[in-house]
C-alpha cells in the first residue's frame, strides 16, 4: 500500500519534471519568451497611449468641479513615484543574485520590491478613496473619468505584478532556480520596470503638467 | 556563472539563461537609479517651488521626462545596440511610433476640434 503511494509520488515527479524539461526542450525558449512578452509590452503600450491621449484631450473639461490643480497634492504622488522607483531597482538586483545563482538573497529582493509596491497602491487607493469621498470621484466630469482610468489602469497593472511576484516566489521556494523559473522571473522583471516607465508619463502629463 | 567575487564586472555571457536581465550588473543599476533620481527630482522640485512659469515648466517637465525614460530602458531593461535584441529594438521602434500618432494626433485632432466648434462660434438659430 505504501509502495504504492511511493509509487504515484514518484510518477507524479517525472511527469513533473518532464513537464518542466519540455519547456526548457528548445534551446533558445528562454529568449524566444522574453521576445514574445516584450511584444506584449510594447501592445500594452499603445493600451496605455490611448488612455494617455483620452486624458489629455480631457484635462481641462472639469465641468465645474475640481480641476488637477485643486485635487493633487505633488508632496504625496513625490512618496508614491520613490516607492515605485526603488522597486525598480530593487527588482534590478533581484536579477543581479539570480544571475548569480543566490536564490535567498534573490527572494529578498523580491519581497521587499512586493512591499514597496503595496506600499504605491496603498498609497494610490488612499489617494482614489479621499477624491471619491470629497465628491471628486471618476462620476464628477471628462476630467476626474480620464484620470481614474488612467491611473487605475496603471494601478491594476501594479495589483498584478504583485499578485505574480508573490506567485513566483511560491514557484521558487518549491522547485529553485530552474531554467523555467529564470524565464518567468525575466518576463516579470521587465513588465516591472514597464509600469515604472508607463509611471514616469503619469507623473509627468497627469500630476505635473496639472499643477504647473 | 559568474563567481561570486566579480561585482561590478558583469561578463558578457556569463549569464546565459535570464534573457533580457542578463549582462547587468550592480553598477549599471545604481547609475540608472541616481539618474533616475536626479531627472524625477528635477521636475517635481521646479514645478513644486513654482520657480519656472508654466509656458516654460511643462515643456523642461516632458523633456525630462522623456529623459528619464530613456534612462530606464538603457539602463533598467538594457535596451543597446546588440545584434541579439535587434527584434526586441525593432518592436520598440513601431510601439514609439504608434503611441505617437495616437497622442499627437488626439490632440492635434481635438485641438482642431475645440478650436472650430466653440459654442460662441455656432450659428445662433
Amino acid at each position: 500500500m505504501s509502495a504504492d503511494i511511493r509509487l504515484a509520488g514518484a510518477a507524479e515527479a517525472a511527469l513533473l519534471a518532464e513537464a518542466e524539461d519540455a519547456y526548457e526542450g528548445v534551446h533558445d525558449a528562454a529568449g524566444t519568451v522574453t521576445l514574445g512578452f516584450w511584444i506584449y509590452l510594447m501592445s500594452d503600450c499603445v493600451l496605455f497611449a490611448a488612455l494617455f491621449a483620452s486624458f489629455a484631450v480631457l484635462r481641462d473639461q472639469s465641468a465645474g468641479g475640481p480641476d488637477a490643480r485643486e485635487i493633487f497634492r505633488l508632496p504625496y504622488v513625490l512618496v508614491e513615484t520613490a516607492c515605485l522607483l526603488v522597486s525598480s531597482f530593487t527588482y534590478g538586483m533581484a536579477m543581479i543574485a539570480m544571475d548569480r545563482n543566490r536564490g535567498r538573497e534573490m527572494l529578498g529582493w523580491i519581497g521587499l520590491t512586493l512591499l514597496l509596491g503595496a506600499g504605491f497602491l496603498s498609497m494610490e487607493v488612499h489617494e482614489f478613496a479621499s477624491l471619491i469621498r470629497e465628491g471628486a470621484g471618476p462620476d464628477r466630469s471628462g476630467f476626474l473619468t480620464a484620470f481614474f482610468t488612467l491611473v487605475g489602469t496603471h494601478g491594476l497593472h501594479v495589483l498584478s505584478g504583485m499578485v505574480w511576484m508573490a506567485v513566483l516566489i511560491a514557484h521558487v521556494l518549491r522547485r529553485g532556480l530552474t531554467e523555467a523559473n529564470r524565464t518567468r522571473l525575466s518576463c516579470l522583471s521587465l513588465f516591472w520596470h514597464f509600469l515604472d516607465i508607463v509611471w514616469i508619463g503619469v507623473f509627468t502629463v497627469v500630476y505635473l503638467i496639472g499643477v504647473a | 556563472m559568474e563567481g561570486p567575487g566579480s561585482f561590478a564586472a558583469a561578463a558578457p555571457g556569463g549569464a546565459a539563461s535570464g534573457g533580457a536581465a542578463s549582462h547587468a550588473s550592480v553598477r549599471t543599476y545604481v547609475t540608472g537609479f541616481v539618474l533616475s533620481i536626479i531627472l524625477t527630482g528635477v521636475p517635481f522640485g521646479l514645478v513644486m517651488s513654482g520657480a519656472l512659469a508654466a509656458a516654460i515648466a511643462i515643456p523642461v517637465a516632458i523633456g525630462l521626462g522623456i529623459a528619464q525614460m530613456i534612462v530606464h530602458l538603457v539602463y533598467f531593461l538594457h535596451m543597446n545596440r546588440e545584434s541579439s535584441r535587434t527584434w526586441n529594438m525593432a518592436a520598440l521602434v513601431f510601439a514609439v511610433i504608434i503611441v505617437s500618432i495616437l497622442v499627437v494626433g488626439s490632440l492635434w485632432i481635438m485641438a482642431h476640434m475645440d478650436a472650430n466648434m466653440m459654442p460662441g462660434m455656432m450659428p445662433a438659430e
